[in-house]
């Protein structure tokens, strides 16, 4: 879609070097300042994730009810919540929670959809024509108002559920994950059709090539075909696809929360910190700008980094 | 022509038909009837109460009613509110979101073409840098966050202007606001590629050749061109702005549609949250099928596919 001139100039330019892809790719992207500040900021956001009980200076869940609504100052760095909770700590944790979800979302949709499109592309003719009607119509299916509906389902159905069963199973999976699981598989059950889409195109046009021919002259199964000659040929542009979409599946666990279907508290989540703390906002606006703050800058970093990115591996660029 | 427009609406009924089948059974597979209370009813009540409601007929005939019932226009009563049927709430509360929508929408038009077009026209240059800079920047601003920023900035800080509820004018401008950035921001990427694609055409070169002022050919050249496929995102806009106003109404604290389904959500109240999901459904497959429809009009070549 983008032309972008200047750097087809620039890229004809480097052509006598050698070069491969990934390498020109990384490249490209670090000359992109954005796009670099973008990558920093996600570096430190993971290390934070990973290591948030070490940065954080308080535990997450307990407060210390002298301090409620504290103002932000030397004990507190961002100030304390309605319950007392240090609100530093909360967002440090919630780091974890988005990134989490970006990344498990990305997952399971990666997994289902890769998985769907090489099917319908390699069965070919009548399998693909009806699978892929199928996401035709899942396309016209609105994603948001779908991934509320299964959430509203998981919430209700799940919580009543006996130990023992396979429900049971599911939901104390989703209460060690703090209420993350089911928005793992709503995102993923909703989000894979684009994935689906892009796997097919790609196994349809492989399948064409030579060495596919090749191997099954040499006796190759089916399963032995996709697995070692088309699988590794497409994952590379899949997982690309998906890391670009991270920010759409952070934005979908922040509205969960906020609307009270997506995380179970106390486990913090920035979109429940914000429509915890909305309505108290003439007295402590604090409670709800810093982890908008928070939200805003990591839909920054991932936006920048992944713009950076495409234009980085757009082969548009090099022709 | 026609052929196609018939396809286009039979595909969109199809996916009314699904959504409705999934939204009724996945509303149906929840444990726990409407009529469960802390202090149980008497058994006689129940099965009053559910033969009044027909919950006591098999699944695939409460379907049907339920969808011989929307066919009517009518999506049943609420389980909350006892005075109100969903039709009722629909009635009273769409109309606001509506108005604040399209306010967002004008928003997002006005905003993003001009945007889109200065960037094309001065490709490469600061202007352009700064212009897809701020449309990263609106894009990754989420509704939740933006909005509380403009109530701090110009609600609470400067006192400008009202931060809730809902009125005239003033109390609109903060929540469009909210509402329209992203995708004025939108709007504007893909009118700047749209008009870079375009530029390089060779109509334009004949035009530019045969002597027209730039201002011509790009208005009414190159501009008509790139704006075709900045018609296809302007349907799934509107569907954004539609689920978008959930989070907006409910921040700004504005009585709308959006609102009562967040509320609705909370309450569990089940026909409510099918009505208002088969409502919006049916508003956003309709601006996608009249997108679709208006596509094939603007460009031929669509139909054929």
């Amino acid at each position: 879609m983008k032309i972008r001139v200047k750097e087809e100039e620039e890229a004809s330019k480097v052509k006598v070097k050698e070069t491969n892809l990934w390498k020109d790719a990384l490249h490209r992207l670090m000359r992109n300042r954005m796009a670099t500040i973008g990558a920093v900021i996600v570096i430190i956001l993971c290390i934070t994730a990973i290591f948030a009980p070490l940065v954080a200076p308080y535990a997450y869940d307990e407060g210390n009810f002298w301090n409620n609504y504290a103002k932000p100052g030397k004990e507190y760095w961002l100030g304390a919540d309605f319950m007392g909770r240090d609100l530093l700590s909360r967002i440090i944790y919630g780091t974890r929670v988005s990134l989490s979800v970006g990344l498990m979302g990305a997952t399971v949709s990666f997994v289902i959809g890769t998985i769907y499109g090489l099917i319908a592309g390699y069965a070919g003719g009548k399998v693909d024509n009806y699978m892929m009607r199928l996401v035709d119509i899942g396309y016209g299916v609105p994603t948001l108002l779908f991934i509320i509906l299964l959430m509203v389902y998981f919430k209700s159905s799940f919580a009543s559920i006996q130990p023992g069963t396979l429900g049971g199973m599911l939901s104390s999976i989703d209460n060690a994950l703090g209420g993350m699981f089911f928005i793992f598989i709503g995102i993923g059950i909703t989000s894979w059709l684009g994935m689906a889409r892009l796997a097919r195109g790609m196994t349809l046009s492989l399948k064409e090539k030579e060495f596919i021919e090749t191997a099954r002259a040499m006796g190759a199964s089916n399963l032995r075909i996709i697995s070692r000659h088309i699988l590794p040929n497409i994952i590379g542009p899949c997982i690309i696809s998906q890391t670009l979409t991270i920010p759409t599946y952070i934005l979908y666990e922040a509205f969960l929360s906020f609307i009270g279907l997506g995380v179970n508290p106390p486990t913090p989540s920035w979109g429940m910190m914000i429509s915890e703390g909305y309505q108290g906002m003439r007295s402590y606006p604090h409670l709800v700008l810093f982890p908008a703050l928070a939200l805003s800058i990591t839909m920054f970093a991932f936006n920048f980094l992944g713009d950076g990115l495409r234009d980085a591996l757009d082969p548009h660029m090099k022709l | 022509m026609f052929p196609y427009i018939i396809r286009r609406i039979f595909w969109a009924v199809i996916i009314l038909l699904i959504l409705s089948l999934v939204t009724f059974t996945l509303m149906h597979m929840i444990p726990g009837g409407p009529f469960d209370r802390e202090k149980k009813l008497p058994s006689e009540i129940i099965a009053n109460l559910e033969a009044y409601y027909h919950l006591d007929e098999p699944f695939w005939k409460q379907y049907l009613n339920y969808l011989g019932g929307i066919l009517h226009f009518d999506l049943g009563p609420s389980f909350t509110s006892r005075s109100r049927t969903v039709n009722d709430i629909i009635r009273q509360q769409a109309p606001i979101s509506a108005q604040l929508g399209l306010f967002a929408f004008f928003i997002a038009v006005a905003l993003g073409i001009p945007l889109g077009i200065l960037g094309a026209l001065k490709q490469n240059t600061p202007i352009d840098y700064t212009c897809m800079w701020l449309a990263i920047l609106g894009v990754s601003l989420p509704n939740m966050a933006l909005g509380p920023f403009l109530i701090w900035i110009f609600g609470l800080k400067l006192g400008w202007l009202p931060i809730a509820r809902w009125g005239g004018i003033s109390h609109m401008i903060l929540p469009a606001i909210t509402l329209g950035t992203a995708y004025s921001a939108i709007i504007a990427r893909l009118t700047r590629a749209s008009m870079l694609q375009v530029i390089r055409e060779d109509y334009i070169r004949t035009a530019r050749a045969k002597g027209l002022s730039e201002r011509v050919v790009m208005l009414h050249h190159a501009l008509k061109n790139a704006l075709i496929p900045v018609t296809t995102v302007l349907g799934p806009i509107f569907a954004i702005i539609i689920t978008g106003s959930m989070i907006v109404e409910q921040i700004f604290a504005i009585p709308g549609i959006g609102k009562y389904f967040v509320t609705s959500v909370t309450n569990r109240d089940y026909p409510v949250i099918m009505g208002i999901t088969l409502f919006f459904g049916a508003l956003i497959v309709t601006a996608n099928l009249v997108v679709d429809i208006t596509y094939g009009f603007l460009d031929p070549r669509i139909r054929y596919e």
